[in-house]
């Protein structure tokens, strides 16, 4: 298999989606001459042409209503956000129109759109630009939610984000672009959507995370390791669907949770994972539900500030030790 | 009154049957808004409603411009859009009455009709957001390599939102094949033009996008129809999108809780001098050489098909309460 980076495994499920399909296409501001602020759309305008790379103006509105539009007509468009940040300008675009069309019209017409860029904190990008925000999208039915952590997962999920007949919210993480992993070649390679992946086998303490949050556990695990403490890491891959089945099973054998996002803590994702738990798999629990999460404030500036904002890998090592010590 | 007939009589006035046909059209849309109304207070149709009346000549005039494979995207107030583009009254009246017949299966309401069989899109009801996926499926069009045509109907009050700006200029740049109609009725909700806008006509704004702009008598069905059909013909062509402008005036309230008192009485009586059905009629009976026009036949024909449309969403079921959950994802064609 060959090693590649994330951002090549995005471009590469892009360039066989859309030689497979020609009603697929790429649009963004920067995705075609400049081949993509962080270089993900490389080399696909002299590949597929003006018509189906399409520069756009600083036009957030006007992306998402166009991608959605062309999808509601029958195309299936990769709009591209610069950053999710700047898909605030685009939320009822997203939210009124993408994520309602199907069931406002009882199917009778359908959105299947990929909604793509980068998200999360980090780099000292402050606080209009390092956020992670994928509850908002996560809580609007109508979406599926997708963050992939591995190169080979940004691959095959994009693949099935493009083939969807839905719409998709597709978030990469900045912070991972630049990893490189081993990706399938296959054409034909696809990751379904709505099975969570077990990155590591453990038998203490369950740790659930997605896209960047993942890596940090996997080495919070690793150090818990050489302290006596088996960690297992469940990578969700899709918040919409989501895999309650993996997570159950998960801490049906290790009895303890802790659940880890980016997002301000404050009414995220792992909330909701929790509440689940609680609901579906109480019995099961020898311990309190742990939350990691964000600082809920916006995203200082100053290294030390931020490094304090995101979790890490010592909140993570904190939160297990609550409940195993 | 600010409605000056930009193209005159002098322009290309279709025949009797052309002009017989739109005036049916508009009297189906007066009527049917008028029977919605009598429903809506008797009850019968729920939430509220965002009533055509008055504004007729406008989804009229630009639809009869328009192939049977071109696409309509409506607004809030969607009904004689989606009338004048051939949608039934009764799948409509079915939606209104919330029935599993209604053009969404009852999941979208008045302010969603619409029916892609049709070539009209569930109707956009946020302000303003119609237009960028109008500019998405005119895309679509250049890409499928088809000569479709899609039209974004809006209200003057639509021009002071982001989308309108961002799709106007997107669409100006690529020469999408697309038609913004601007239906000014001189009121956003409450908001009279003169406080929303610095300049006299909408239409003034095209130029800054480098499309043209045109603003005609939007009462007047002909006007409309004409200048519809120049822009057509240029966005088929490729010559890129115009932004057309027809000034009308809403004859109701802007939903069923507005008492509509903030408007002068002389204003209003002007414009119903200048009622699009009136205006329509005159057209017809000032042809040359004169016809016999007796509307009481049309009357009777509009009037069974509404019965028709109202007994079949009354005989029809509401959705099961299993509907509730489908279709938030898509299900298979």
């Amino acid at each position: 298999m060959p090693l590649m980076r994330y951002s090549e495994a995005l471009r590469l499920a892009m360039t066989e989606e859309m030689e497979r399909d020609p009603t697929v296409f790429v649009c963004g501001e920067e995705v075609g001459q400049y081949q993509g602020t962080f270089r993900v759309t490389e080399g696909l305008l002299s590949r597929f042409g003006p018509m189906r790379v399409v520069d756009t103006p600083i036009s957030e509105i006007a992306i998402a209503g166009l991608a959605t539009g062309a999808a509601m007509a029958g195309l299936r468009p990769i709009a591209e956000f610069m950053t999710w940040s700047f898909a605030l300008s685009a939320m009822d675009q997203l939210v009124n129109h993408a994520a309602k069309i199907t069931y406002m019209s009882s199917g009778r017409v359908t959105c299947p759109a990929v909604f793509r860029g980068p998200a999360g904190t980090g780099n000292q990008l402050s606080a209009q630009h390092s956020q992670s925000l994928e509850s908002w999208y996560a809580h609007t039915p109508g979406f599926k939610v997708v963050l992939p952590f591995t190169p080979a997962d940004a691959k095959g999920l994009l693949k099935t984000a493009i083939r969807d007949n839905s719409p998709v919210i597709f978030m990469e993480h900045a912070g991972l672009y630049a990893q490189r992993g081993e990706v399938p070649d296959d054409p034909d390679f696809t990751v379904p959507f709505g099975r969570a992946e077990i990155r590591r086998e453990g038998t203490d303490v369950t740790l659930v995370a997605y896209s960047l949050m993942v890596g940090k556990c996997l080495k919070a695990a690793e150090k818990l390791e050489a302290s006596g403490v088996s960690c297992e890491v469940v990578d969700l891959r899709t918040l919409v669907p989501l895999d309650m089945e993996t997570i159950i099973a998960s801490v049906a054998r290790t009895h303890r949770v802790v659940v880890v996002q980016e997002e301000w803590l404050n009414v995220g994702f792992a909330a909701e994972v929790a509440a689940r738990l609680a609901d579906e798999a109480f019995d099961e629990l020898d311990a309190p539900i742990r939350r990691v999460g964000g600082a809920d404030v916006p995203m200082p500036y100053a290294r030390e500030l931020e490094q304090a904002a995101i979790p890490g890998e010592d909140a993570i090592i904190a939160a297990v030790r609550s409940i195993v010590d | 009154m600010n409605a000056a007939n930009a193209n005159g009589l002098q322009s290309s006035v279709p025949g009797e049957a052309d002009l017989i046909a739109l005036y049916r059209t508009m009297l189906l849309i007066r009527r049917f808004e008028e029977r919605c109304n009598a429903l809506f207070l008797q009850g019968r149709i729920p939430s509220t409603l965002h009533l055509y009346i008055g504004q007729e000549a406008v989804a009229t005039g630009v639809c009869s411009a328009l192939r049977a494979d071109d696409w309509v995207v409506g607004t809030h107030r969607p009904h004689g859009h989606a009338l004048a583009k051939g949608v039934s009254p009764r799948v409509i009246m079915a939606e209104l009455m919330a029935k599993v017949t209604g053009c969404c299966r009852g999941k979208g309401g008045s302010m969603h009709v619409g029916d892609v069989r049709k070539g009209v899109f569930p109707a956009v009801a946020i302000v303003g957001a119609g237009l960028p996926i109008a500019a998405g499926a005119a895309l679509s069009a250049r890409m499928r390599g088809t000569d479709q045509v899609a039209v974004a109907f809006h209200g003057e009050g639509a021009a002071n939102e982001g989308d309108w700006h961002e799709a106007l200029n997107m669409a100006a740049i690529w020469k999408l094949p697309v038609l913004f109609v601007c239906e000014n009725n001189l009121y956003g909700a409450s908001t009279h033009f003169s406080k929303a806008f610095a300049i006299p006509r909408v239409s003034d704004r095209a130029c800054a996008y480098g499309m043209p702009g045109e603003t005609v008598d939007g009462n007047d069905v002909v006007a409309v129809h004409d200048a519809a059909l120049r822009a057509v013909e240029r966005a088929r062509s490729g010559a890129g999108p115009t932004l057309l402008e027809c000034l009308t005036y809403r004859q109701c309230g802007h939903s069923r809780s507005d008492a509509c008192d903030y408007r002068p009485d002389e204003e209003e009586a002007l414009w119903k001098e200048r009622d699009p059905l009136k205006v329509a009629a005159a057209r017809i009976r000032a042809l040359v050489p004169p016809v016999p026009f007796d509307p009481s036949g049309i009357e009777a024909d509009v009037a069974a098909e509404i019965d028709d449309a109202i007994a079949f969403a009354e005989e029809s079921p509401a959705p099961a309460p299993e509907d509730l959950e489908r279709h938030v994802y898509w299900e298979g064609d």
